[in-house]
């Protein structure tokens, strides 16, 4: 990849920013996995090939690192229920829509993820699938699942549309 | 292949992401570019007297000044291709040279010291910018007079090449190279842009 590096934070850091999000609730933990990611693409960067679809590349980059840190916390007691007493709020109360990052956090893992990749990172949910397993189909089914859930536990979500 | 319907701000602005958080995530991650070697060239733009600025460095020095007029993303986009692709916005490696170009704004400063890289230079276009900071503050030489300098009288023209490439304008004084008729000639930054810097080394060492 030859353009400047700093163009891609630019462009794609919003996108990463909130699959993280999706992924680990708002706060210091998707903070890291955007940080690991970028990292990860800057040091990769010369030898990226100028064709790679930046965006996808990145996006499953940070759903390998956000799902990272979620094994760790599955391996030390940081229990999940607790994500929306973290400091998270500072983060989304800035943008006025904690409850809706709340809510995605209270979603099953693999609506979340799926939420995450699809809807947020732009993948199709065959590539979603390649990442989290399973058939194109049930990650379609936990995408929309996830969706329904969301309308019904934040009342911010009527624009949405499959 | 269908596009998935994607979720940006506009449609659903509750997944907004505020500028700010962005900018701090960005800065981390240049300091973190920085401790690992990773940072090829740091880059900063500043306000001043002639428009904004694009300032950018290399771990050797400062490597290049740009005028707003000659486009910021192309002028990284060259950086990236001539010097390497990890360019980043790193401000605190160009503090020296603000504070630098701050008092030089202020008419408190006649030449630079910090540390440069010319990189973006070669052959007779560098011997030419390197002997330009030569020309005293307040001072001008005619592009002719440049040439004699360099005991290459007949290479008028390629010193106007030189000072229009020069890659470090401002602080490499392209600026005080004038027409033999005494008229400023051109100027990367605009003729204006010339006529601002001569004035206020004019006004200053006149003081």
């Amino acid at each position: 990849m030859m353009q400047p590096f700093d163009l891609a934070v630019r462009t794609h850091g919003a996108t990463v920013l909130r699959v993280c999000r999706a992924v680990l609730g708002p706060g210091p933990d998707a903070d890291d996995a955007w940080q690991e990611t970028f990292l990860a693409a800057l040091r990769a960067w010369p030898e990226l090939e100028a064709v790679t679809n930046l965006e996808a590349w990145l996006v499953r980059v940070a759903g390998r690192k956000a799902v990272d840190v979620l094994r760790a916390r599955g391996r030390n007691p940081v229990p999940v229920e607790e994500l929306p007493d973290r400091p998270v709020a500072a983060a989304s109360e800035a943008d006025g829509h904690g409850a809706l990052w709340t809510a995605v956090a209270a979603l099953p893992e693999r609506q979340r993820l799926a939420i995450a990749y699809h809807y947020l990172g732009g993948l199709r949910h065959t590539e979603t699938a390649e990442l989290i397993g399973g058939t194109p189909e049930a990650v379609r089914r936990a995408a929309a699942d996830g969706l329904k859930a969301l309308r019904g536990s934040y009342s911010g979500m009527t624009e949405w549309t499959d | 292949m269908t596009t998935p319907p994607r979720i940006e701000p506009e449609g659903a602005p509750a997944f907004s992401v505020a500028e700010a958080e962005l900018a701090g995530l960005a800065g981390r991650l240049a300091h973190r570019a920085e401790e690992e070697s990773l940072l090829e060239v740091a880059y900063r733009i500043v306000d001043s007297p002639v428009g904004r600025l694009l300032l950018a460095a290399t771990e050797r020095g400062l490597v290049r000044v740009a005028f707003e007029r000659e486009g910021f993303d192309g002028v990284l986009s060259g950086l990236a291709e001539k010097i390497g692709p990890r360019v980043l916005h790193a401000p605190w490696k160009l503090d020296g040279i603000v504070a630098e170009l701050d008092e030089y704004f202020a008419g408190r400063r006649r030449e630079f010291g910090v540390p440069l890289d010319f990189a973006l230079s070669h052959g007779f276009r560098l011997s030419v910018q390197r002997r330009l900071p030569d020309i005293r503050y307040g001072r001008t030489m005619s592009y002719r007079q440049v040439a004699e300098l360099l005991d290459r009288p007949a290479a008028v023209r390629a010193v106007g090449t030189a000072c229009a490439t020069n890659p470090l304008p401002v602080v490499v004084p392209c600026h005080r190279v004038l027409r033999s008729d005494g008229t400023l000639g051109g100027y990367l930054g605009g003729v204006e842009a010339k006529a601002t810097l001569l004035d206020l080394e004019h006004g200053a060492a006149a003081a």
